[in-house]
């Protein structure tokens, strides 16, 4: 990886792997993964933190088993060899949750189990996990469900703010504050979803007009398989780490689309 | 080649019929309807329709400068959307309720799918909604100095017995614009004549609901049972004023036909089956949602294609 984005963190590095899980490919605001629970559970911080908690314990343990094993398992029989794994470490989360957590067990109910198709441990096995070392996995893991946790807790935070005047259980707006409860239902979480996303995306449009460079460290790939230079990538969406001549022209080529978009938006 | 006259693209002729023509025909026609609610109810009730109108007209053009687009609060549509919401809400909301309400019906309705045209549900009833939803007990609370106890449709719901009269004139309890029949036929007559609206959707619906209250409510033909439903709620005035909307209604005359009967079965079974009194809004927002797919549906054949089939 002689070219990872213009970042100034080595690439599958620890840190790197944490930045670019929490900021730069966020699992909810920018690859709008798991959508499912972001938008079911948040109808508090507290429920938003403890999904996206659980969720990053699965994913980090998930990634590093599979990582582990990525040797072994054929490819042809990958997926279902995934979805064992996840599905272990999710019925120990979830065991484990009942029996240590049971408000917050009650709160989630039946997402826990369903975090075992959370789209995002998937990806994350399929796109990182199984083709990367242990150690950047496990920080992938981490790093992109302390991102999910995040979004979620923002989401929870916001919706809990406006739906009930409260974060965290702490009142926080004035007595005379007529709580809006279409937030704390399923509309609201639409809301404030699309509204942080915006937000979001805002963010990002102004930084590449300060000439910042926004565009994603590793998303897969930029699925434009005609100019893909990765080699060894025959059926997946990311080829292994020895695609070097590639990744240049394919970084260069998301920023200028990057661009294009922030003009149009503007 | 000089002698060749220079010929514009078409149209050649224009009609003198704008949207801001339009838009101010239906702020005109609304105008009995507000002028009564404003007399039934009081001062309350002007500040709140007041209210709804500065805060729509206002949130339109603020989106349009911030977002550098072209202002068009001109075409008096917001005016039209502030207005319906107003008529909407019971005389007892605090000012502020119209507000919230005309920000979220012109920002998140209209203005973030594009504006005047491009909303896919009417705003008003959007932010109705909205309200509705939010704050229950604010939007379902009737009781004013005029009027205390249960709209005419709970009570009804509930088995009592109801002034019919009372209910065509307006002195019944209810949201500002939606109590006297009179002054909302007036206006709809007033757009009808202008040729602003016809009366496919508005008939449809209000003879489907005729039919499905005989059929299902219980009182067979009974014609003051029937009257009184009519007379009640915000069946009128969703019928001519908001079901008509030029933006969301299916374009085609098949399709107008359609949604009109769609919105009187869906109004019956809200009325008579559903935990609340009232189901105009819903049934109108579910109807909207219908659109598109019931105007792929009755799209006429062009003439000369066979079997309808599009060319």
């Amino acid at each position: 990886m002689a070219n990872n984005g213009g970042s100034s963190y080595k690439s599958n590095s620890a840190t790197e792997r944490l930045y670019n899980g929490l900021v730069k490919e966020n699992p909810t605001f920018v690859l709008m993964l798991g959508m499912c629970p972001t938008l079911a559970v948040t109808t508090s911080a507290v429920n938003g933190l403890g999904m996206g908690l659980t969720t990053m314990v699965v994913l980090a343990l998930s990634n590093m088993i599979i990582s582990l094993l990525r040797n072994i398992i054929p490819d042809k029989v990958r997926i279902p060899a995934f979805i064992v794994v996840i599905a272990s470490f999710v019925t120990m989360v979830e065991l484990l949750l009942e029996g240590f957590l049971p408000a917050l067990y009650d709160a989630l109910g039946l997402y826990i189990p369903l975090i075992v198709v959370n789209c995002i441990i998937l990806g994350r096995a399929e796109s990182y996990a199984s083709k990367n070392p242990v150690i950047p996995s496990l920080f992938d893991g981490i790093g992109m469900g302390l991102g999910f946790s995040f979004a979620l807790t923002c989401i929870g935070a916001v919706r809990e703010l406006v739906g009930a005047g409260e974060i965290f259980g702490l009142h926080i707006m004035p007595d005379g504050y007529v709580p809006c409860a279409i937030f704390i239902m399923a509309p609201g979480a639409f809301f404030v979803l699309a509204g942080l996303t915006a937000l979001q995306n805002k963010i990002r449009i102004q930084g590449e007009k300060k000439g910042k460079d926004m565009s994603k460290i590793q998303s897969g790939c930029s699925e434009d398989c005609m100019n893909c230079g990765e080699k060894g990538c025959s059926h997946r969406f990311y080829g292994a780490s020895d695609g070097n001549g590639g990744e240049t022209g394919k970084s260069s080529g998301r920023q200028g689309q990057a661009g294009k978009d922030g003009k149009g938006r503007g | 080649m000089s002698e060749l006259k220079k010929v514009s693209s078409n149209p050649h002729i224009r009609s003198k019929v704008t949207t801001s023509s339009i838009m101010l025909a239906v702020v005109v026609a609304l105008l009995p309807a507000a002028g009564f609610g404003i007399y039934n109810f009081g001062l309350d009730a002007l500040i709140l329709i007041a209210v709804t109108v500065a805060t729509t007209v206002i949130t339109e053009y603020t989106y349009e400068k911030f977002m550098g687009k072209d202002i068009t609060i001109g075409d008096y549509s917001a005016v039209v959307t502030g207005l319906l919401l107003g008529l909407n809400l019971p005389s007892t909301a605090p000012w502020w309720i119209g507000a919230v309400g005309g920000v979220f019906a012109i920002l998140v309705v209209k203005m973030l799918f594009g504006g005047l045209g491009q909303n896919f549900m009417n705003p008003a009833l959007a932010g109705r909604c909205f309200l509705l939803i939010s704050f229950t007990s604010i939007m379902t609370n009737f009781d004013c100095d005029a009027y205390t106890g249960a709209t005419p449709l709970a009570a009804l719901k509930n088995g009592e017995s109801v002034n019919v009269l009372d209910m065509v004139i307006g002195r019944t309890s209810g949201t500002i614009g939606e109590t006297s029949m009179i002054a909302i036929v007036i206006g709809a007559c007033f757009l009808v004549l202008l040729g602003v609206i016809d009366l496919r959707i508005s008939g449809s619906y209000i003879l489907s609901f005729i039919v499905f209250l005989c059929l299902f409510g219980g009182h067979g033909m009974d014609a003051a049972y029937i009257s009184a439903h009519l007379a009640g709620g915000g069946l009128m005035l969703g019928a001519f004023f908001m079901a008509t909307d030029y933006v969301t209604r299916p374009i085609t005359k098949a399709g107008q036909y359609v949604f009109g009967i769609l919105l009187g079965c869906l109004t019956g079974i809200f009325r008579l089956f559903g935990p609340s009194a009232e189901g105009v809004s819903y049934a109108i927002i579910i109807g909207n949602l219908l659109t598109p797919l019931i105007e792929k549906a009755t799209l006429p054949k062009a003439f000369g294609t066979k079997g309808g089939k599009r060319a």
